[in-house]
């Protein structure tokens, strides 16, 4: 199991270009990065969503990598998703899923099963041509330049440590920097109009 | 059912589709569309996204239309109502511009309902405050060029329920 902030950091000198949906993590992330115009922390507009949007995102924009940093919980919520992004096989998509085996920001309850559900093996299962899973940081960082090489769609699983919220929602402080209105605003300036 | 009696031809719908320079087609399969989806299986200009259940379209089309894509989605009443919060959330929350092409199962236009998914279709659509336009043959198809204008003019989705009767689509 390794940290969130060390896994972004380990990350960080191979982004690139690339689009970067940060998702639960992206506390860790805003700060790490150098390209905040196409960084797309969206908070949460209903649970489950952002494998696809994610996924909508990299196929409206083939000739951009698309990273999405997705949670497990989510995951569970739209499984179906992985089976429809294998199939449109997405060149340029990159799913890593934060496993922290419980639901953090609703006070650290336990996903179903979390101990022994395998998320790659999922994603294998569901067609993805390239899985990877990873229980510790000097894995993911020997490994995450030949990832992010390989053509996607692939999908890379962390153990990683919670950081569960006791806080209540309404007094909880924003770490995102943007609205959401002007994170969709400032991406869309960043890319440029669609090649049709 | 022929043109002539007021049939309902899904090459009406590829039409408004290409006029609309639509790009991805988000869908699940449903009673009402069979003969459609040939017809978007052959139509060059669209990719059809298949989805596993009708709250991943949302998200979905929110990620195309954000990339500069111009998304459809396509399905049941029954899936539309699946999606409550997944509507709300992505392409209510997001101002996605989508035009939500959805069948209307139940819907006999003799007032009496003898399908549930009926009974609440437009009591949901209502709740949400999504404008909706109601096509039955294809002498009502002009409310589809209205749906995807009004889409556009309020960055909002909007609903067009394809109210055929049973026996589907007219083959051409």
């Amino acid at each position: 199991m390794f940290q969130t902030a060390d896994m972004f950091k380990a990350f960080a000198p191979f982004r690139g270009n690339a689009v970067v949906i940060p998702g639960r993590g992206g506390r860790h992330w805003i700060n790490l990065s150098e390209k905040p115009d196409r960084d797309v922390p969206l908070g949460d507009p209903a649970m489950g969503g952002h494998a696809s949007f994610a996924f909508g995102l990299a196929m409206s924009r083939p000739d951009e990598k698309i990273i999405l940093f997705d949670s497990e919980g989510d995951i569970l919520m739209n499984m179906g998703a992985l089976t429809t992004i294998a199939e449109k096989n997405p060149k340029n998509f990159y799913h890593f899923v934060l496993d922290n085996g419980v639901y953090a920001t609703t006070g650290g309850q336990p996903v179903p099963n979390a101990e022994n559900v395998q998320y790659d093996v999922i994603a294998k299962g569901c067609g993805y041509p390239s899985t990877y899973s990873f229980d510790n940081l000097e894995d993911f960082t020997n490994n995450i330049e030949e990832i992010l090489n390989n053509p996607g769609p692939v999908f890379v699983t962390m153990k990683v440590a919670p950081e569960v919220e006791n806080t209540p929602i309404n007094q909880r402080v924003r770490w995102q920097k943007k609205t959401r209105d002007q994170t969709i605003l400032d991406l869309q300036k960043d890319l440029g109009p669609r090649r049709s | 059912m022929a043109d002539g009696e007021g049939g309902f031809s899904p090459q009406t719908i590829i039409d408004h589709l290409k006029a609309n320079h639509v790009t991805h087609v988000v869908w699940l399969p449903d009673s009402e569309t069979n003969f459609l989806y040939v017809l978007l299986q052959e139509e060059p200009t669209l990719d059809l996204i298949p989805v596993s259940r009708e709250g991943q379209a949302f998200s979905t089309a929110s990620g195309l239309s954000v990339g500069g894509a111009k998304p459809v989605i396509l399905i049941q009443n029954t899936g539309l109502m699946e999606s409550g919060d997944s509507m709300r959330g992505w392409v209510m929350g997001m101002n996605i511009p989508v035009v939500m092409m959805v069948g209307y199962r139940g819907w006999t236009r003799h007032g009496v309902d003898t399908d549930t998914a009926a009974t609440y279709t437009e009591h949901f659509l209502h709740a949400f405050g999504i404008k909706y336009y109601l096509v039955e043959s294809d002498a009502d198809a002009d409310r589809i060029q209205v749906a995807f204008d009004r889409a556009e003019a309020t960055k909002q989705p909007v609903a067009v329920l394809i109210g055929d009767e049973y026996h589907g689509f007219v083959q051409r």
